[in-house]
């Protein structure tokens, strides 16, 4: 088998790995990595994401105005719990666990109840291509594409505009933005539902090549949490990287030795970064500003 | 509320019970049948339709008289796809619930995690799934179909249909490890061999590099142990990767009907022995798929499983009247007679008393590129004779163990 062949191939399996962490971390990066919130019903907003895609998927809409219709669903839910639960919670970040945790539970024993046990998936769109004696998706490289323009949405909007800056103060010093005329309470709302928004994408992205279940929300929730987790604080120094290192290692071991060590890798270098780089790789990256 | 009031409502909902049951049948002392199967989580999928048909089941037999007169009462729990609650609620229906008999399981690993608590408490315990066979245990009883009814089926007709180089791709526990170590058995005992073998643990969703696995060994056919919903996004993965292998397997189509649920044509050239699945175009087949749709008409789907399970619980009515006992002893007895059989929804069935598996009709069903099933050949009366021959022997000695090609019963 020749270098051109072998290279592409571990190019795309990096590519695969680096898309499924970043979209699933993106929104939890927002929410837990920037406002704090530990967020165990991350999954569930993909899960909605993904539904909401299907849906209206199966209404007869076409897939990109199928995940903007899930995007935009999980951020209205987002709105609402932040409303209605996560509001009340921000003085008291242990006791958001308890609370997202059973909003958890409740998305996924009511989406079971209502809609049933599984729903009817979309197919996967774009087809196939060969190099050498492998053949891809290319919704694979769809994904990809997504991925990185996630991340640089999200730099450009914490970065380049008015609310990104905003947003940034709220979460900073919430007491002296206020004091500067900022509606905090609206800003916390608009990032909890940016968060949000961005797992329905990634549900709604992942829809198409997935079981939809109840529960498939499960499946993202721990690559998601190691990738915020060892990213720190910032939404795009941090899960850029962290993304990247952890794709490195996962496609490695995978196609080493299976998908069991490519798991006990990522754990692994998972504890490694949190024991060298306690605030993550955003705080390595940042430390010579702070 | 107050605590009296919730004393007040939860006397108000047992007498509500007692009500009920005493009202079809005089003051007979019902049979009790616990049920625990996941209602919830990853393999609810598949399972909910057994406690479905285990309703049905307990509702015929109700209305045509009970047990021996007496009524069957269901004590159901949701054993949401979690080994742990399996304990829980295994002593729980056996210490507290005292009941007679329970229909238990999905998973082999809840199996095993259950199958000590039975034997520990003396209870008796149906399991009503297909799974990776071996266990020789006094205190339970299987309906579901084991891999020599299965494998020795597929197998052989896959390596003669498509070729002897064959990948397995298994869950990694108890039953994908065991399944996949009868598969490379057979594949040998045929003259093939293995092209590779991968096993994924449960929960996993992204396959892109098993695939590129696959491709890199170039199998003839690869068989597909993947259990659980998440890992039944293989099929849509390797179908948008243009993988186009034919694909083999025990569990898939036959308990997560993948081919509903997924569009067509992602498990084109699946090929399943299975002992029923809801397009078996026979009388009898047809005949429980509608009492089955018209109890409950939004079930999606009707798979092997809950006809097992809707089986089990006419065997185990046929067991209690013939032994005229709710004792398991007496009812081992009845077994050990050699002719507990019944015209099952899938064919004749029969209680084998060496392991106390049973005999199944197996159809090897294929999916086409439109997702239709056919059923290109179907083996009548396949005995689960690999225990037995391997030297189990209920009647004789009760070892409660699990057996497997490299770990079989000693040799006396």
């Amino acid at each position: 088998m020749d270098i051109a062949t072998l290279a592409f191939s571990a190019l795309y399996q990096f590519g695969d790995a680096f898309a499924f962490l970043v979209l699933s971390a993106c929104g939890l990066a927002v929410i837990f990595g920037m406002m704090g919130v530990i967020n165990l019903a991350h999954g569930e907003f993909i899960m909605c994401g993904a539904y909401v895609t299907a849906a209206t998927v199966h209404a007869g809409l076409p897939l990109p105005l199928g995940i903007l219709c899930g995007t935009l669903a999980s951020a209205f839910v987002g709105v609402l719990v932040e409303l209605l639960v996560i509001r009340h919670l921000y003085e008291r970040p242990l006791d958001t666990i308890v609370a997202t945790w059973g909003l958890s539970l409740i998305a996924t024993q009511g989406t079971l109840i209502l809609v049933g046990s599984t729903m009817a998936g979309v197919g996967t769109p774009f087809g196939s291509f060969q190099v050498g004696a492998y053949s891809y998706s290319i919704y694979r490289i769809v994904l990809f594409v997504a991925a990185l323009a996630v991340l640089a949405a999200l730099y450009a909007l914490f970065n380049w505009t008015r609310f990104g800056v905003l947003a940034r103060a709220t979460i900073q010093v919430p007491h002296m933005a206020a004091a500067l005329g900022v509606d905090t309470r609206l800003i916390y709302s608009l990032t909890f539902a940016c968060g949000a928004g961005l797992a329905g994408l990634a549900g709604g992205l992942y829809a198409p090549t997935m079981t939809l279940v109840p529960t498939m929300g499960a499946t993202f929730i721990m690559e998601a949490f190691v990738t915020v987790v060892i990213g720190g604080a910032d939404v795009f120094l941090g899960t850029a990287p962290a993304g990247g290192l952890l794709a490195i290692v996962k496609s490695g071991m995978t196609s080493w030795q299976g998908q069991l060590f490519g798991q006990i890798g990522l754990l692994i270098a998972v504890i490694i970064v949190v024991r060298v780089l306690p605030k993550g790789i955003s705080g390595f990256v940042l430390r010579e500003r702070t | 509320m107050t605590r009296s009031g919730m004393r007040g409502l939860r006397a108000a909902a047992l007498t509500g019970t007692l009500v009920f049951a005493s009202g079809a049948f005089a003051a007979e002392n019902p049979i009790k049948l616990g049920v625990l199967e996941d209602q919830s989580g990853d393999f609810a999928a598949a399972t909910i339709g057994k406690v479905h048909a285990i309703q049905l089941a307990a509702e015929e037999i109700n209305k045509a008289g009970g047990i021996m007169g007496r009524p069957l009462e269901l004590v159901t729990y949701d054993t949401q796809s979690d080994n742990t609650r399996y304990q829980e609620f295994m002593r729980r229906v056996l210490q507290r619930d005292k009941v007679d008999v329970v229909f238990a399981g999905f998973s082999s690993a809840s199996r095993e995690a259950y199958r000590p608590i039975v034997d520990q408490f003396n209870g008796f315990a149906f399991y009503n799934n297909q799974y990776e066979g071996g266990v020789c245990d006094g205190h339970m009883v299987v309906t579901g179909a084991v891999p020599e009814q299965q494998f020795s089926t597929l197998i052989p007709y896959m390596m003669q249909t498509y070729g002897k180089k064959v990948y397995t791709l298994a869950a990694d526990y108890n039953f994908g490890q065991i399944s996949a170590e009868w598969v490379r058995k057979i594949v040998k005992e045929n003259g093939g061999e293995m092209a590779g073998e991968e096993f994924i643990p449960l929960g996993v969703s992204q396959f892109s590099q098993s695939i590129q696995n696959i491709q890199k060994a170039k199998p003839d056919f690869v068989v597909t142990l993947l259990v659980g919903t998440a890992q039944a996004s293989y099929y849509e993965q390797a179908a948008s990767a243009n993988v186009n292998l034919p694909m083999a397997s025990s569990v898939n189509v036959g308990q997560g009907y993948e081919h509903k649920r997924f569009k067509p044509p992602s498990l084109k050239d699946m090929y399943v022995t299975t002992n029923y699945i809801e397009e078996i175009d026979t009388p009898k087949s047809k005949a429980f798929l509608a009492k089955f749709k018209a109890k409950f008409p939004n079930e999606p789907y009707v798979n092997q499983e809950a006809e097992n399970s809707y089986l089990a619980l006419y065997l185990y009515k046929q067991m209690v009247e013939r032994a005229k006992s709710t004792n398991r002893d007496e009812i081992r007895k009845v077994i050990a007679m050699g002719d507990v059989c019944m015209d099952a929804p899938e064919g004749k069935v029969c209680i084998d008393p060496k392991s106390q598996h049973m005999s199944h009709t197996i159809y090897l069903a294929k999916v086409g590129a439109d997702h239709s099933i056919s059923f290109p050949k179907v083996w009548e009366d396949i005995k689960p004779y690999w225990l037995g021959e391997a030297g189990c022997d209920l009647t004789k000695k009760d070892p409660m163990a699990q057996y497997t090609p490299s770990n079989p019963p000693p040799k006396p």
